[in-house]
């Protein structure tokens, strides 16, 4: 029972982490209809930059951290500006295919620049300190990350559920032509969400540093929340959430009642089943399509 | 001139002399090709040869039914490990072991395409890569299957030919590689091929005209997953050495680089497109001795980025082809052709 406790809580420590990437994709998806294949290496980038600001550069943490997230978010209005806006009559696999040619540029800048090789993250918080809850053991990065994620959930809620901004955005996704008619320019609004979403990846990628720091780092956690956005439907926020502390925590029981070696890939297993009994996720409306 | 008269003409494999001429000159220029070059680029022409069939076969999937496909790294897997483990286990010939592994690829294939039914964009972009990373890590640990230590291709004997180097295996694989890229063609121009570009074009309008939705789909991932397979057993010929961790991800990304950069449902252009990105992707693998660039690219790297990491400008390189290609170009080195082609038949207008 106490094994099952502990599986489960670090279950739903991974599965923030999944629910911060989920959430950035679902921001993108939701406004531009683009599964942001490149989400995971924009944070990557980010988190590069401040490694470099904080090691290179030995800027102290107050300022690199919310200086790396202004980078964030200055790259993710300078890629939807340069590439994105530019495509033609863009359809799924046009974007899918341009989020990946993006995701490889920006991956061979990243191990260009800092080589394959493991980096140490001077990070406040060590992945090794722990305390007990009882009688199960919580490492404190698992509880920041969890606290950080709960944190950017309710802003984020926040953000589309009172302020002028976050109303347009909304507009903006439920109907592009109607918002335009309104007065909302949706280009800046389009523009403002994969800033939004680069800084939401941004922070999922930091909180992931201390446990490994390397080119290849957000590989996992990006399709992973890729998978549990598509789990909740791709356009539900909640549902996106949901679906990453489901994965998190089934991918934790599965790696420690069944087999540890398959634990990585049982993610799919599942997404596969939901998605042949409901093709669009598990809080999405589905759409009749017509000719 | 391009009028078709009737039904016969539209289907015809040649469409006019002139065409027929060229492709002799193609074989006989094939067929003279080892005798010409020196023993690397007989190597690199099979490794194309191989990314061509794998692009093919993408390309019925993804340009002319219209399907996603982010796991033909599995199906490149199942065939190269089926063809090992079917001749050094249970001691197939090699003829019989290449298509068998591919119609077992070409099951799994048919088993991918029953969920693909329901879904479209990037649920089966997610579903697809899940199926691509999850055939890898299963392989990766059957023991029966090499295990992490990879497995070493045995000595390849067809009838009286013991086919040990390169240029022996070149002919095999350019043989097998006409035939089906003439399959392909032929598959495009008759009744399946024009119901997957109905479906691409509109599934649901294609239902409603009597194309069976569940046949046509299922069989479009089947038929891929076989040219994928094929592929796959050449490929462990030619590698000679195959191990779980080729097949990643980033392989089945490449095949749909291809595929995108070649063009969109043509088969011409898959075959621009895997010459193009194979013989690119061999060319940077040791990017610095490279002529002319290569000791400026050093220097660049020395001040500016690291030295370790310089073999990574071939992913900025595709990233960048890709992206250029998608928003400039989006029917790829095929649209390019077209393009160019009809400026120069309409020349002073």
């Amino acid at each position: 029972m106490l094994d099952f406790i502990q599986m489960v809580a670090s279950g739903i420590a991974v599965g923030s982490s999944y629910a911060l990437m989920g959430l950035a994709m679902v921001i993108i998806y939701k406004t531009s209809e683009v599964p942001n294949f490149a989400q995971g290496e924009m944070a990557l980038i980010s988190v590069f930059f401040a490694f470099m600001l904080l090691d290179h550069y030995g800027v102290p943490g107050y300022i690199a951290f919310p200086a790396t997230l202004a980078f964030a978010a200055v790259l993710g209005f300078i890629l939807e500006f340069t590439v994105l806006r530019r495509a033609k009559n863009p359809n799924v696999l046009g974007m899918i295919v341009i989020t990946i040619g993006l995701e490889m540029i920006l991956l061979g800048l990243v191990s260009w620049k800092f080589g394959a090789d493991h980096k140490d993250m001077p990070f406040p918080i060590s992945p090794y300190e722990s305390f007990a809850m009882g009688k199960i053991f919580v490492s404190t990065l698992e509880v920041l990350t969890l606290f950080v994620a709960l944190v950017m959930m309710v802003t984020l809620f926040l953000f589309f559920r009172f302020s002028k901004l976050g109303m347009a955005v909304k507009a903006t996704q439920q109907n592009r032509s109607a918002a335009r008619l309104m007065g909302i320019r949706t280009n800046r609004i389009m523009m403002f969400t994969w800033g939004m979403s680069s800084v939401v990846g941004c922070v999922a990628g930091l909180l992931l540093t201390p446990v490994s720091m390397e080119p290849f780092m957000m590989w996992d956690p990006m399709l992973k929340g890729f998978a549990s956005a598509v789990l909740g439907g791709m356009t539900s926020l909640p549902g996106a959430v949901f679906g990453a502390y489901m994965l998190g925590i089934i991918e934790n029981l599965f790696g420690g009642y069944v087999s540890i070696e398959f634990k990585s890939v049982v993610a799919f297993v599942i997404i596969v089943l939901v998605l042949c009994v409901k093709p669009s996720g598990l809080f999405a409306r589905h759409y009749v399509k017509k000719v | 001139m391009d009028m078709k008269r009737d039904y016969y003409e539209d289907v015809k494999l040649f469409t006019s002399g002139v065409v027929f001429f060229w492709f002799m000159v193609l074989m006989v220029f094939l067929a003279a090709y080892p005798f010409l070059v020196k023993n690397y680029y007989v190597y690199v022409a099979n490794y194309i040869a191989i990314n061509i069939i794998v692009v093919i076969g993408l390309n019925i999937l993804v340009g002319y039914t219209g399907q996603i496909s982010l796991g033909h790294a599995g199906f490149f897997a199942i065939g190269a490990y089926g063809t090992l483990i079917l001749m050094t286990k249970l001691s197939f010939p090699f003829l019989l072991a290449l298509p068998v592994s591919a119609l077992i690829a070409s099951v799994f294939g048919f088993l991918l395409g029953l969920p693909a039914l329901r879904l479209e964009g990037p649920y089966l972009s997610i579903a697809t890569l899940g199926f691509g990373l999850t055939i890898t890590r299963v392989i990766g640990k059957i023991e029966y299957f090499g295990g992490r230590q990879g497995l070493h291709a045995p000595e390849l004997v067809i009838g009286p030919w013991h086919l040990n180097t390169d240029r022996d295996f070149y002919y095999l694989l350019m043989v097998i590689t006409v035939l089906i890229t003439v399959g392909a063609r032929n598959l495009i121009k008759t009744r399946v091929g024009r119901a997957f570009v109905a479906i691409r074009d509109a599934d649901i309008a294609a239902e409603t005209m009597g194309v069976n939705l569940v046949f046509y789909k299922t069989l479009a991932f089947a038929v891929s997953a076989f040219y994928t397979g094929i592929a796959g057993g050449l490929f462990a010929f030619v590698l000679r050495f195959i191990e779980p961790e080729l097949f990643s991800l980033f392989m089945s990304i490449m095949f749909l680089a291809m595929v995108v950069v070649g063009g969109l449902g043509s088969i011409m252009g898959s075959i621009a497109g895997a010459c193009l990105l194979g013989w690119l992707d061999l060319q940077l693998r040791n990017i610095l001795s490279l002529p002319y660039i290569g000791s400026w690219l050093e220097s660049l790297s020395k001040s500016y980025f690291s030295l370790t990491g310089v073999s990574n400008i071939q992913f900025i390189l595709f990233g960048l082809i890709m992206v250029l290609i998608m928003l400039f170009e989006p029917l790829g080195i095929f649209g390019f052709w077209i393009r160019t082609k009809k400026y120069w038949k309409t020349w002073p207008f």
